[in-house]
């Protein structure tokens, strides 16, 4: 079932080779080509307006009102890219093996390696767009370091590259729709994928403004639609973020990859009360300048500011002193759980620990009054300039803090503890991004392909960007050069009618159950199970009850669930309703495949998996695959493995200490 | 921060459709934490709505960490309410105390019509960037990144103009709900940098001519837009965007 397509050849040389090797479509042919792209983030956006540029007729959708609003716009901290500006050691293959190995082995080194090689012209890319990349005074683009790395090689645009990074795609994407080769549908959701001959030919998406159900044809399909993090209920995702689009292809016969590797990430705002909606994560980039500690003493009642620095605990620091503060994110968010599970918690829920900014301001404040050539500045004015350093830096990203939480960053240490951000996990895809459904391909974080067990903070947006710009275009040719010969086919053709009649019975299902609680309610009780459960530390014994309640939750959901309004309106709890009911079912298979993992790699950390100090102890012999599922029947999956091969790299126990 | 628990009555402006005339319904809410976010204010009270078999109110939020710009609501006769330099989603409930009413409509102006409740279409605002609110470079045409120094002062300038998240809240703000300080913000950052001369003067030609169009109003130079602005977009952007369309009207070559 499974084969990856891997370019034989070096390692170097497989992309280069595939390039010059693959079919092309010529732009006569390419005019009667039409191609559905869903999401408009990073992947999607960028998809949809280099594959408009090139000649192909794209009809792109979102569920937000807008394409600039899909979620890479929140992606703060920035890009990596290998271009080696700094002159400190960066190359495409310190890139590659990085990723490589802060992914904990298990991801797909011809993947890996592809990215690498294209992430410097995703910076020239964007630049050329007008994206407005944080500058040195010679006007040259400036660089910050982020966890896992050893060089500085994260391109930034203050606290909001996401933000710029996709402003950039949805402006070469409105320029597409404005020339006529991208038509826009923008507050629509997709909920079946259309399949003739075995192929996926369309699908079928609700607008969202009236409810209908409306069918799309597409020579192909092109899944960009972002990662299932809301699972957790908690999560930094957006409201919207979901996995229907996905899900429905996984029940529709395309693999679902490694479920279970979801990213736990490190620096999030803690968690206030049952009603907190969503959590909001403080940038990688923090831990630059920012020093992680707990008090040495448990249950602490003084102030941070009144513990003396003695009596603190900078955790990071004395575990791992080569990486410190800024070792990988998994590795990061298992210590501070570790802390806060031992008793040194901080703040009124004891579930977080400090992050420190009052070293760093005075050390930007001794080089200001450094470069005043003032020796004698007293500390008070030392700090003033210190902390003009740091908001110009992270100011952004102070002021939401202070907004969330009413507390002055600048005088106080933040208070941070992990919380859902991403999931590696996602369709199993091939190296031309094609899911195990011929002509439908999975995009950015919706498939499973570059980031093993757990991702560098900075390479999302790279991933991104790297598959819409310069991978699909070339792979996605290749597959359609057969399909030259094929008319496009009219609506009115069964398999469409089919696959509508599945969505509108599901509909009319769910608005008949008339139950008594809450959309939103069930989605939380989900959300406890999963984080609980299947979060950062997992078990055996954990995963199996886990297995059972979401069982028992699904059918509950299917009894019980209450949704206002009328099927052809508008109805936000209709639309919520249908992605926690695939939340549901997601979330029985990432119990599942954790539990059929019993190793410990990356962000999936099982208990009894662990060496002498805690850290994650791998089983290559037996687990060195990628995890891809089947879906058979209700609670019933087949296990695909697809061994990982290195050729290149030898992996190792990771070590950042 | 010293928390504290408050009632209060919502008074919501609800409309069931574009077609529909709509009108203010009150509604009770308890117990709410001041640690709230606005927007699990409304949550709460939907799940309200929801058990007593009534409607919830529909509104457009999705990031709620301030940035995707699909938040709206004129809270309190303000656009995102009462904080400086902030969206709806990022206000927090310690804005309030026991016992007041708040007072929620959705975006008013001409050009986003209302679709449902609190949410309207802003598809006006895609439509000015179809117009010319891109730098015309196709994937594959790039040279290397710093093949081109950029002068840090207008990088930053660009960036400031940059960080518009497109949410509408200016031309709500504006009597005359005009729509200048988004355009004029896409202006200003494309026209700050070296990559975006070539098409300076038909940019904002079209986009103006686009603006227009969508029956956006004139400017008045009042400030409203600049004051309600999230993300501070400054009002210098428009005297920019002025200069440049003058300029571009006298010398264009068509």
């Amino acid at each position: 079932m499974l084969d990856a397509k891997i370019p034989a050849g070096s390692l170097d040389d497989k992309w280069t080779d595939y390039k010059g090797h693959c079919k092309l479509v010529n732009p006569a042919n390419k005019r009667k080509l039409e191609v559905i792209v869903v999401g408009t983030g990073l992947a999607g956006a960028s998809a949809a307006a280099s594959l408009g540029e090139l000649g192909y007729k794209v009809k792109a959708f979102c569920y937000q009102d807008s394409p600039r609003r899909a979620h890479s716009i929140a992606a703060q901290g920035g890009i990596n890219a290998a271009k080696n500006y700094q002159n400190d050691g960066d190359s495409v293959f310190r890139l590659f093996y990085d990723t490589i190995k802060g992914g904990d082995y298990r991801a797909r080194e011809a993947n890996v390696h592809r990215l690498a090689e294209v992430s410097g012209n995703i910076i020239d890319q964007c630049v050329a767009q007008g994206v407005p990349f944080a500058r040195e005074y010679g006007g040259l683009l400036s660089n910050r370091s982020f966890g896992g790395t050893q060089v500085q090689r994260t391109f930034y645009a203050a606290g909001q590259t996401g933000q710029q990074l996709l402003i950039g795609a949805y402006q070469a994407l409105e320029r597409q729709v404005a020339l006529g080769n991208v038509k826009m549908y923008a507050r629509h959701e997709m909920l079946e994928v259309v399949k003739i001959d075995d192929k996926a030919r369309g699908i079928i998406a609700r607008n969202l403004v009236s409810g209908e159900l409306e069918k799309h044809f597409g020579h192909a399909v092109l899944l960009c639609t972002g990662g299932y993090g809301n699972v957790f209920y908690l999560s930094t995702n957006a409201m919207g973020c979901n996995v229907t689009a996905a899900w429905k292809a996984h029940k529709d016969g395309a693999a679902f990859a490694n479920p279970c590797f979801t990213q736990i990430h490190p620096t999030c705002i803690p968690v206030s009360g049952d009603h907190q909606s969503k959590l909001t994560l403080m940038s990688e980039s923090l831990r630059n300048d920012g020093r992680i500690w707990v008090p040495k003493k448990k249950a602490d009642e003084r102030k941070a500011i009144d513990i003396p620095e003695e009596e603190r605990d900078y955790y990071l620091e004395r575990r791992y002193p080569a990486f410190g503060n800024l070792v990988p994110r998994d590795v990061a968010s298992r210590a501070a759980k570790e802390r806060c599970d031992e008793g040194y918690g901080v703040g009124t829920s004891k579930q977080a620990v400090y992050l420190d900014f009052a070293d760093a301001i005075v050390r930007y404040g001794k080089i200001e009054a450094g470069k005043e050539g003032n020796d004698h500045m007293s500390m008070e004015d030392i700090i003033v300039l210190g902390k003009e350093v740091v908001k110009e830096k992270y100011g952004n990203l102070f002021d939401m803090y202070e907004k969330i939480t009413g507390e002055n960053p600048y005088e106080f240490p933040m208070r941070i503890y992990p919380a859902v951000h991403y999931t590696m996990g996602g369709l199993w895809v091939d190296y031309e991004l094609q899911t195990t459904v011929k002509g439908l391909y999975c995009l950015g974080e919706a498939n499973f392909s570059d980031h093993g067990a757990n991702r560098l903070g900075a390479s999302a947006l790279m991933q991104g960007l790297a598959d819409g710009y310069f991978v699909v275009p070339y792979t996605l040719g290749n597959n359609l050069a057969d399909d030259i010969y094929s008319k496009a086919i009219e609506t009115s053709h069964p398999a469409f009618a089919a696959a509508e009649k599945v969505a509108a019975d599901r509909i009319q299902k769910l608005m008949g159950i008339k139950g008594k609680q809450s959309v939103e309610s069930f989605h939380k009780r989900l959300g406890k199970i999963i984080w609980d459960k299947c979060g950062m530390a997992r078990n055996e014994k954990g995963l199996k009850e886990a297995i059972a309640e979401v069982q028992a939750l699904k059918k509950e959901f299917w009894s019980d669930v209450r949704i206002p309004g009328e099927i052809n309106e508008m109805n936000p709890e209709l639309d919520k309703a249908n992605r926690v009911a695939d939340f549901i079912e997601l979330g029985e298979l990432m119990c599942i495949d954790a539990l059929n993992r019993n190793e410990s790699c990356g962000g999936h950390f099982r208990e009894e998996y662990q060496t002498e100090e805690g850290e994650a102890l791998r089983d290559d012999e037996n687990y060195m695959y990628v995890a891809a599922w089947e879906y058979k029947a209700e609670h019933e999956w087949t296990l695909h493995k697809e061994p990982l091969v290195y050729d290149v790299v030898k992996p190792s126990q990771r070590s950042y200490k | 921060m010293e928390h504290y628990n408050m009632n209060l009555t919502v008074k919501v402006w609800r409309q069931k459709n574009s077609k529909d005339k709509g009108g203010f319904v009150s509604y009770p809410v308890k117990d709410i934490s001041s640690e709230m976010s606005f927007l699990e204010m409304i949550d709460v009270l939907n799940e309200q709505l929801i058990v007593d078999g009534a409607e919830p109110i529909a509104f457009d939020h999705d990031c709620r960490e301030g940035i995707c710009g699909q938040c709206s609501l004129y809270i309190n006769g303000k656009p995102h309410g009462p904080w400086m330099a902030n969206t709806t989603c990022q206000l927090h409930m310690r804005a309030f105390k026991d016992g007041d009413t708040i007072v929620v409509e959705p975006w008013r102006a001409g050009a986003f019509p209302v679709i449902k409740d609190l949410m309207v279409d802003r598809s006006a605002f895609d439509r000015i960037i179809q117009a010319g609110g891109y730098i015309s470079v196709n994937t594959g045409n790039a040279v290397d990144g710093n093949s081109l120094p950029i002068n840090k002062d207008h990088a930053d300038a660009s960036f400031a103009a940059a960080m518009c998240i497109g949410c509408g809240a200016c031309v709500a703000a504006c009597k005359n709900s005009s729509a200048m300080l988004f355009l004029s913000a896409k202006v200003a950052h494309l026209a700050l940098l070296p990559q975006g001369e070539p098409e300076r003067k038909s940019r904002v030609l079209n986009m103006v001519a686009q603006m227009d169009k969508e029956g956006f109003g004139a400017c008045t130079n009042t400030g409203a837009c600049e004051a309600t602005c999230p993300k501070e977009i400054s009002i210098s952007n428009i005297a920019r965007l002025n200069k440049e369309y003058i300029f571009s009207s006298l010398t264009a070559e068509k």
